[in-house]
């Protein structure tokens, strides 16, 4: 196993970061921490780094099986990348990446040539060998976070972790950084943990994603399995743009307005209110009722500019809502603000109080 | 309008800075070189020179070793009792030397707190070289630290964690990391520090005792050379202190445009892409 995280509590004051969390990453692995601001993910990648310590009493850290809980931040043999990369500002690049082998104790430093070897190797690695005498003020964003990263390597890390590593790139530099390190990764596969708020990002890049929510991991799994199959609200909501219907749960069947689910796996519990989700591209819409069961709504907005058409509508029950549907479709509907479209959800997830089904 | 506003104030420097600023010089050099060179080179004034000298050289390292701490401390670390200790730091500013030089006095006087004891041990400190190096290091202590503050605090603490997690020690970590990111704000501070224990003359005075050629300093020997109507000797050391104020100015100026190019290179470097 690269990485262990068993049952880990880290309070700062009244405030909980962290709640009994425990994680596995197997080595050669990269692994998304996700959550909102506050959620917990950064302090979680501090403590696994060394940089913040759990509460006294609880659990431990593992890396390759080995308790690093008496390691301090230096021999843990991390590599870490800032956000704001943190560079040095006052040496090269070529200074920067060459940092971690200069600072060791004389009889584990390696000859100033070999040490060049390996910079260099790392520089041409990250595509940045004709930049090794810059200073980092002289680099663009995305070329300063290629150079904090061939300085996290250097030190030919057993784990690697990368803090919000696109967040201070624009969008452009973002998307192609983060190719960039999926097949580095595929290249070198170090067991690799980033923290990112960005769902897109961690669904793109990693093997595995970890939502993270109030300091609790809320679900663990694939980018597929975490996408399709959410085990929690929150997981629902925080990957991308949903509806809800706010419905009303009655002997195994749902209603909403003129809707109705069957949850044969809720029809044991008592009559409660149930939430209903349905991404816009789950949501099917037609000029015609067809019999269907469907919701009435007027057309509100329209947004064709994009591979599909996002259409803004007001269902007759005054919710709002977002459907996505193929640029195709929307030239077959021929529709306009205005007109009056019928909704149908093809696939939706029900949650009431504790219990889900998808 | 722009001109007006250029005009007084030029005008307001010249009459309150420059007139007497090249007065000091005139009058040293009122009797020739040789009187100033003579006056300069009398027993007591070279007592003097030597002794401030001798004062700026323990009290500069000292205080710059303490204020690197203290702004370490302050800039990087959280702990409690952090809002106190730079209200301490700041205590000299708001405190009139005299006040300053009267503590000591008070703590180590004959008559003081630990006046007795002293005395008993043979230990003299009011009146004395030691006394003298006390007031001003007490004097002269927010200079470096207060310098170092805002910018340490500006900087954060992102590099010393990015050293330390590639394996450098606590030391490494500041020589190498710490120690330049600073080197121009500390020059600065060290400079500004050197100029006050230099020219300090209220909490000096109160505990140096003006014994000639022992215990004045520059500053004290002006005043002792000036009540004796000696004003061309008087004038002469006063041009020394001047010419060190002159020469601080140029420094801090210079030091000056160094931090802010330092600042505003790496700013530039934080937001471009």
């Amino acid at each position: 196993m690269g990485i262990e995280v068993r049952n880990i509590t880290k309070t700062f004051g009244a405030f909980t970061a962290l709640r009994d969390v425990s994680l596995t990453v197997a080595t050669g692995e990269l692994v998304a921490l996700l959550g909102p601001s506050g959620s917990g993910k950064t302090t979680l990648l501090r403590i696994i780094a060394g940089l913040d310590q759990p509460d006294p009493s609880s659990g431990a850290i593992l890396f390759h099986d080995e308790d690093v809980a008496n390691r301090n931040v230096g021999s843990r043999r991390v590599g870490f990348v800032f956000q704001h990369y943190a560079l040095f500002r006052h040496m090269t690049v070529f200074d920067n990446v060459a940092f971690g082998l200069r600072v060791r104790p004389r009889s584990q430093r390696p000859a100033k040539n070999l040490i060049k070897f390996k910079v260099l190797r790392l520089l041409k690695l990250v595509q940045l060998e004709s930049m090794a005498n810059r200073y980092p003020h002289q680099l663009s964003g995305g070329q300063r976070q290629r150079v904090a990263l061939a300085r996290a390597l250097a030190i030919e890390p057993k784990v690697l972790l990368l803090d919000e590593p696109f967040g201070a790139l624009d969008a452009k530099v973002r998307q192609e950084l983060r190719q960039w390190l999926r097949r580095l990764h595929d290249e070198i596969h170090l067991t690799s943990v980033f923290v990112t708020h960005d769902q897109d990002e961690a669904l793109e890049l990693a093997d595995r994603v970890l939502v993270m929510n109030e300091g609790r991991i809320e679900q663990i799994g694939t980018p597929d399995e975490v996408f399709h199959n959410p085990q929690t609200e929150f997981v629902v909501k925080f990957l991308g743009q949903v509806n809800v219907f706010h419905g009303r749960l009655e002997g195994g069947k749902v209603h909403f307005s003129t809707l109705a689910w069957e949850s044969p796996e809720l029809a044991g519990t008592p009559t409660q209110p149930a939430r209903v989700f349905v991404r816009p591209h789950e949501l099917d819409v037609d000029v015609e009722c067809n019999g269907h069961q469907a919701l009435r709504a007027e057309v509100a907005r329209i947004h064709s500019a994009g591979p599909n058409v996002r259409l803004d509508l007001i269902a007759e029950s005054g919710e709002h809502l977002c459907a996505e549907v193929s640029q195709d479709r929307y030239h077959a509907l021929n529709i306009v603000a205005g007109s009056i479209v019928y909704v149908t959800p093809r696939d939706v997830k029900i949650f009431a109080d504790k219990k889900s089904i998808p | 309008m722009r001109v007006l506003l250029i005009g007084v104030s030029l005008t307001f420097l010249a009459l309150f800075l420059v007139v007497p600023l090249a007065a000091v010089f005139v009058q040293a050099l009122s009797l020739g070189w040789s009187v100033y060179v003579r006056s300069l080179t009398d027993a007591d004034a070279l007592s003097a020179i030597g002794l401030t000298l001798l004062v700026a050289l323990i009290v500069v390292p000292i205080n710059t070793i303490f204020g690197v701490i203290a702004a370490w401390a302050i800039a990087k670390f959280q702990f409690a009792g952090k809002s106190l200790l730079i209200t301490l730091i700041d205590l000299p500013y708001s405190v009139s030397p005299v006040i300053a030089g009267m503590i000591f006095v008070l703590l180590f006087g004959r008559q003081g707190w630990l006046g007795p004891w002293l005395e008993r041990n043979d230990i003299h400190v009011i009146f004395s070289t030691a006394g003298i190096v006390l007031a001003t290091l007490f004097v002269t202590f927010p200079f470096v630290a207060r310098e170092l503050i805002p910018l340490m605090q500006a900087q954060g603490i992102e590099e010393e964690e990015a050293a330390r997690l590639l394996g450098a020690s606590g030391l490494q970590t500041f020589f190498r990391v710490t120690l330049p990111n600073i080197k121009w704000g500390l020059l600065y501070g060290v400079i500004l520090c050197n100029a006050r224990a230099m020219g300090e003359f209220g909490a000096v005075s109160v505990v140096s005792g003006h014994i000639r050629g022992q215990t004045n300093t520059m500053p004290l020997h002006v005043e002792v050379l000036y009540n004796e109507y000696n004003l061309t000797a008087a004038f002469a050391v006063a041009s020394l202190l001047a010419l060190l104020a002159l020469v601080t100015l140029v420094l801090k100026s210079t030091l000056r445009w160094k931090t802010a190019e330092q600042l505003s290179s790496e700013e530039l470097g934080y937001t471009g892409d």
